[in-house]
């Protein structure tokens, strides 16, 4: 067995109750080294020395996806924490405590920047032609439709060059209350489940006090705005725990 | 206006949407080098085999079929309590 890691905290006084356990229901433990809390579980070493022949085994990839969340968000409920990319395994608890040792001040840093705060998600897709052109009328002959459907081709284009600068105010907006604000790739349409295009999937870092304030922006953006808003959230600080923030 | 929130379950056990949450998994957290120095950090997904993934776990979300149904839920949800539901303290 190794030792995976799932977050380190610094006020961690036991084991977050998580129903579930850790990895394949592994049972969670703290390992305390230099005024740090590591939450840890053994897991299985094969599951984890050759990860190539997981990389596109989705239906793992999505248990252990779940399970290290649900730990983290466990920490996250009461303390300030610091994710750990998924999939971070050492050879045992001392290994842990080594590296607490030497990323002290990293982990000080990450939990200093996310302390009181919380993720949030916003996303904007581009509004359904259905909705944008309601009052379009039946089409008298086949040349009328013809040119109605080359006109509407013309429109989605015009639509989807609109949506994305809009997105790009809905995102300096969020981003202006936010204390970081990063950007991950839109969600292509065949994740999402929605046949409207997405132009925006943003992570904004937002001081717990201006919860209200947030959900108040997006409500006002959208209804003063032409896209569609999506907002997900409090996650704990993932997007802005890494190396790029 | 359209506002959709989905709460990412840390007060309740409503299903986080994957699809999100590998977003900010393999891209987030903080990068260590392991022992085995394996992540997956930065895992690019095979989008068709996530896809059929997200279809097995939540059929009833997924496909284009379903839009102009959840668009009408989604407008739905404009003004309603779930928009407005603030953090419970603590």
């Amino acid at each position: 067995m190794i030792t995976y890691l799932y977050a380190v905290g610094r006020d961690l006084e036991r084991v977050p109750d998580v129903g579930s356990g850790g990895i394949a229901g592994g049972a969670l433990r703290l390992v305390d080294e230099a005024g740090l809390q590591a939450v840890v579980s053994d897991v299985d070493r094969e599951a984890f020395e050759d990860l190539e022949a997981h990389r596109e085994d989705l239906a793992w990839l999505a248990e252990v996806a779940r399970a290290h969340h649900g730990v983290v968000e466990a920490v996250g409920r009461e303390h300030a924490v610091a994710p750990l990319a998924l999939a971070t395994v050492y050879l045992d608890d001392d290994r842990v405590r080594a590296v607490l040792r030497e990323s002290r001040a990293e982990f000080a840093a990450v939990l200093d920047r996310v302390d009181g705060r919380d993720e949030w998600g916003v996303k904007a897709y581009v509004r359904p032609a259905a909705a944008r052109s309601a009052a379009a009328g039946r089409p008298s002959s086949g040349a009328a439709y013809l040119r109605a459907r080359r006109e509407a081709l013309r429109e989605g284009d015009a639509a989807i060059a609109a949506a994305e600068r809009e997105a790009d105010a809905v995102d300096a907006a969020v981003a202006a209350l936010a204390v970081e604000a990063r950007r991950h790739p839109p969600q292509d349409r065949s994740l999402t489940g929605r046949s409207e295009q997405m132009v925006l999937n943003g992570a904004y870092l937002v001081e717990r006090s201006a919860t209200d304030e947030l959900r108040r922006l997006v409500e006002e953006l959208a209804r003063d705005g032409s896209v569609d808003l999506e907002l997900t959230g409090p996650w704990v600080p993932y997007s802005f725990a890494g190396r790029a923030s | 206006m359209t506002v959709e929130h989905r709460e990412t379950s840390l007060f309740g056990d409503r299903e986080v949407a994957l699809v999100d949450l590998l977003d900010r998994l393999l891209a987030g957290g903080v990068v260590l080098t392991g022992d085995l120095t394996i992540s997956l950090a930065g895992v690019d997904l095979v989008r068709i085999s996530l896809r059929a993934l997200i279809t097995s776990i939540a059929p009833a979300e997924s496909g284009p079929i379903e839009a102009v149904r959840s668009e009408r839920v989604v407008s739905e949800r404009v003004g309603s309590d779930r928009l407005v539901k603030g953090r419970p303290d603590g």
